[in-house]
């Protein structure tokens, strides 16, 4: 891969058996990588394991959920000047050998925003039959809105180039980030991109969403989604001169 | 037409509350437990029903525009809830405002304790990194 400074930004919410081996993973299949943990208020030893393994560690001081917490990483690589961010999930869920794939087409300059899907090679990854019909719709929404073929729009298993950090650290969606990042994406004229990636079972812990809570979900990221097409663009971030 | 009559019972009881909410509300902003820009509503709620709990023969006209033949009270009824609706209103959106500031600012605290700590440890090689202003 080339020389260009990258960082991972691993979002963490009491993962404290987690991440130690993510941290390790990313080094081992990228050793230029710097990994910047956040911690979303974790009240367990996250931040601790983190630091010991090496990685640089955002604290922060309560939980704001996902979405927060990952555009905390995303203000951290750009104001720090990270050329390229992975987002990579800190319960091991997105597996770290898959880097390469991720990174490719951004590191290529084909896309702003890289999205690893795990519907292209399938195995490794079961859910429920109704969480997979919510995804199947969304999929099919965003594809609508996008103009632009989309499997997983609940992935946050992505790679972005410096333009895409410029936009989420300033403005990212708070509630369903990932969906609603990619209609951001595709609003401000970034390019998105998707490639196959396999994903683990969670090691330890449990999913956010649960079975029967997916109906409810959908809605509401509906709902998110069709306000988000009346919102006004945002301003990206821009480079300070000295 | 003839729309009943608003009792003058009802009518200065409503005047009395109304004057105390206005009372209250006044008393907060003088000291300072609330802000004018949060009061703002609520006195011009008092001044509405106030107004219309004083002046019975507005009341009846304005309950018979609106089709309200047996019971002109009713409107105030209407007219305060409707207003403690756009308070409320007014509030999620505060709320929703403060919250959003409460995240910018703990995303800031965060990653300037994680910039002083690896400056102050050393683990930070700053060569490598282009000064970056703040947001």
């Amino acid at each position: 891969m080339s020389a260009e400074r990258r960082v991972a930004i691993v979002p963490a919410y009491n993962e404290e058996r987690n991440i130690q081996r993510v941290i390790e993973e990313l080094r081992a299949f990228d050793p230029a990588i710097d990994v910047v943990v956040v911690s979303d208020g974790s009240v367990d030893r996250t931040v601790a394991v983190a630091a010991a393994a090496g990685a640089h560690v955002v604290q922060l001081p309560f939980n704001l959920g996902i979405g927060g917490a990952v555009q905390t990483g995303f203000k951290y690589a750009w104001e720090h000047g990270y050329a390229l961010a992975v987002r990579c999930d800190g319960d091991g869920q997105h597996d770290p050998s898959e880097l390469p794939k991720v990174l490719a087409p951004v590191l290529a300059g084909e896309a702003d925003i890289v999205v690893g899907t795990r519907f292209g090679e399938t195995d490794g990854f079961r859910s429920s039959v109704l969480r997979r019909i919510g995804i199947r719709v969304l999929a099919l929404v965003v594809s609508a809105i996008a103009r632009q073929r989309v499997t997983d729009t609940t992935s946050g298993f992505q790679a972005l180039n410096r333009k895409a950090l410029a936009l989420f650290a300033a403005d990212y969606p708070h509630d369903y980030p990932e969906v609603e990042g990619m209609v951001m994406t595709i609003r401000h004229r970034l390019r998105l991109c998707e490639v196959p990636v396999r994903m683990r079972e969670r090691e330890h812990g449990r999913s956010s969403i649960t079975a029967l809570s997916s109906i409810y979900y959908m809605a509401k990221v509906l709902l998110a989604l069709f306000v988000g097409l009346f919102r006004r663009r945002v301003v990206p971030l821009e480079e300070l001169s000295e | 037409m003839i729309a009943a009559g608003t009792p003058l019972k009802l009518s200065l009881v409503a005047t009395v509350a109304s004057l105390a909410l206005i009372v209250v509300v006044f008393e907060l902003i003088r000291s300072r437990r609330l802000r004018e820009r949060y009061a703002l509503l609520w006195l011009f709620t008092g001044v509405v029903l106030i107004v219309l709990s004083a002046w019975r023969g507005g009341l009846n006209t304005i309950a018979g525009w609106l089709g309200v033949r047996g019971y002109p009270p009713a409107v105030l009824f209407a007219v305060g809830l409707l207003f403690v609706i756009l308070v409320l209103l007014h509030y999620s959106t505060v709320i929703s405002r403060l919250s959003d500031q409460n995240v910018i600012l703990a995303q800031r605290l965060a990653l300037l304790e994680t910039r002083l700590r690896e400056r102050e440890s050393g683990a930070y090689e700053e060569a490598r990194q282009p000064p970056v202003g703040p947001l």
